[in-house]
């Protein structure tokens, strides 16, 4: 039996391989070469391609430890990274929980249509989108003070909120999605058998509906903080001067400094932190779920 | 513990009427089959009661008190689902363990309550396996023994052995039937499997296009039923249609049937007979069974089924398939082709009013 299982999953393997080639060499070319090349610069002096003299340094590193500034902006940008992810569940979540048990039919399919609209418009337009909504005379500071009677000044841009704001609307439809998927697997008739035991809507949500929904709630968290947390376009546009963030600065080095060889150090520090993030919220995670 | 009235209540969905004025008493601690075909309404009806969905119009009472307008989480009834519905996240014992806890009582108690109905559904060792890990008869057992720990007033179940293979099915009728005994408490249970409406329940309601057909116990509606849809419906039967005599009908081609049991009709008026195919004796020779007030019909064997201790004659006569099942207590047997001749007695025959 064992032997036999053996020699079908080998032949399993073997018939899987040209469907699963296209993908991993696409994999190696788009994303493991220049990844190495990125370690490579990242352990250099200057760039071999501006035609200076270069040399190995693990100086790249070192400033990162060296300069409290980078630690702080890491710190900060871990923070903005979990703010945002808590924003997205307390607004993905119940959306989600609508979608997948309260509507049907066409009125889901709009709805839905809402949600991942965000997706597919340009990044750039919608940032400068709500650059527009909320600056001060923007669209939201008019609309507020044509209704209220007294008059309020709103002027959210180049704020942390701002930059909350629009990270939250680019990131919340993955929230959506997966929680979406795992709500919707889960059978109407658990939410009934509950009811007829007694449950109120609170209870079932408690310890039913969210437990069985916890691997959406942590793929979804896992989508958005570490793009988050790198992020860089919406802390620029929206937070202006106190949008300074880690992600700012490894943009900068690319950018504007052209200081290649520090900003690839400063994302492999940031990639190890949220490799070790992830890894130590596993097993919670993974019981939780 | 509490007896259920349900009076004149409607339900519909859009144009479609679910339920049509529906009336049934369930006495208390009874077992109740509702049955009928996909679409009947019973199911409907069984959520009517469970308060998952409110009437349109009529009355629920459990235990004397209106309740068609309170949620099922505030009706204290316990339900069966098709497909169990337990908890995947949780044990077998938090599973059983969920109505108390939601309720508050306290950790002692429920440990004990739920360790005495496990026990009741003879799964006193399972408690700490997950749901996946059980097969489909024992996920049954749990989802009965988490349905009545909460001691509720009613206990119904929706199709509760639907999605178990055919052995395992009759071992849990007998076992719910002596759960049920234990408890004494109201059951009620929705099937599509006539079969196991006869066997398990002491009254069946028979529902057709969201209206009651007939109710009564097992043996009442299957000798003398007063539709051709509850004749055919529960059991099998051979309806002759004709015009009523008053005491039974003359078929199309003047052969008179005499009925001793059904309806009393005005004579003139269109009517059926039905006669239970086990009821009817089949012969080849017209003379050896000449018993007076009898009805007799001759027909030609069209086809027959051996099924090992019966066999089932199909006799072609006058353009109608009639259907004899004949108990093989004998070697002798009847060869396709062969012309019968098919007696049974008045008393067997059920009057009909036409449809």
């Amino acid at each position: 039996m064992a032997i036999q299982g053996a020699t079908a999953s080998r032949s399993g393997l073997r018939s899987a391989l040209p469907l699963l080639l296209p993908a991993y060499l696409w994999l190696t070319v788009a994303i493991f070469l220049p990844l190495s090349a990125m370690v490579f610069f990242s352990f250099m002096t200057d760039l071999p391609l501006s035609g200076k003299p270069w040399a190995f340094t693990f100086g790249n590193y070192a400033t990162f430890f060296s300069q409290s500034l980078y630690l702080r902006l890491l710190w900060a940008s871990l923070r903005l990274g979990l703010e945002v992810t808590l924003w997205c569940i307390v607004i993905g979540y119940p959306a989600a929980y609508v979608l997948a048990k309260v509507l049907k039919g066409r009125s889901r399919e709009a709805i839905f249509l809402l949600v991942i609209l965000p997706f597919w418009s340009n990044g750039l337009v919608r940032i400068f989108s709500w650059a527009m909504v909320l600056r001060e005379g923007g669209i939201l500071d008019t609309a507020l003070n044509a209704v209220l009677p007294f008059k309020i000044n709103i002027d959210l841009m180049y704020s942390y909120p701002a930059v909350i704001i629009g990270l939250v609307h680019s990131y919340v439809p993955y929230m959506v999605l997966t929680c979406y998927l795992t709500l919707q697997a889960i059978d109407d008739s658990l939410i009934e058998a509950g009811r007829s035991l007694g449950a109120s809507r609170l209870q079932m949500l408690k310890r039913v509906i969210i437990p069985l929904s916890m691997p959406g709630l942590v793929a979804g968290a896992a989508l958005i903080f570490v793009p988050v947390v790198g992020s860089f376009m919406e802390p620029r546009i929206l937070g202006g001067r106190t949008g300074t963030f880690y992600g700012t600065v490894i943009e900068d080095q690319f950018v504007a400094v052209f200081n290649w060889p520090l900003g690839a150090a400063l994302s492999f520090i940031l990639l190890a932190v949220v490799l070790v993030i992830l890894a130590l919220a596993a097993p919670v995670l993974r019981k939780a779920a | 513990m509490a007896g259920v009235q349900v009076s004149n209540v409607s339900r519909s969905f859009g144009a479609h009427k679910a339920l049509d004025d529906v009336s049934i008493d369930f006495a208390d601690g009874g077992f109740y089959a509702l049955l009928g075909p996909s679409g009947s309404g019973k199911t409907t009806l069984l959520r009517q009661i469970a308060g998952f969905d409110f009437p349109d119009s009529g009355r629920i009472a459990i235990g004397g008190e209106s309740v068609e307008r309170v949620p099922v989480e505030k009706r204290r009834i316990g339900m069966v689902f098709q497909n169990y519905a337990l908890f995947p996240n949780m044990s077998v014992a938090d599973n059983v363990a969920f109505g108390l806890s939601v309720r508050g009582e306290a950790k002692a108690v429920i440990a004990a309550e739920v360790k005495r109905a496990l026990e009741l559904v003879q799964l006193g060792k399972l408690g700490g396996r997950r749901p996946h890990q059980l097969s489909g008869g024992q996920r049954q057992r749990v989802a009965l023994a988490r349905a009545i720990v909460t001691k509720p007033r009613v206990l119904l179940l929706d199709e509760p052995l639907g999605a178990l293979d055919k052995a395992l099915r009759v071992d849990m009728q007998i076992e719910l039937k002596r759960i049920q005994r234990e408890i004494g408490i109201t059951t009620i249970f929705v099937t599509h499997d006539q079969e196991e409406a006869l066997t398990m329940s002491d009254r069946i309601g028979i529902l057709r296009d969201g209206r009651l057909v007939q109710e009564g116990p097992p043996e009442e509606i299957y000798d003398s039923p007063k539709s051709e849809f509850a004749a055919t419906f529960l059991g099998d039967a051979n309806i002759l249609r004709g015009d009523s005599t008053g005491t039974g009908i003359r078929l199309p081609d003047g052969t008179a049937i005499a009925a001793g049991a059904g309806a009393t009709l005005a004579a003139g008026a269109k009517a059926s007979c039905a006669v239970r195919p086990e009821r009817i004796r089949i012969a080849t020779d017209a003379g050896s069974a000449g018993r007076a007030n009898g009805n007799m019909l001759r027909g030609q064997i069209s086809k027959r089924i051996f099924a090992g201790n019966n066999s089932t004659y199909f006799v072609e006569r006058d353009g109608q398939t009639l259907k004899v099942i004949v108990q093989n207590t004998g070697i002798e047997r009847l060869a396709e082709g062969q012309d019968v001749v098919l007696r049974w007695s008045p008393e067997s025959t059920v009057l009909i009013a036409a449809s």
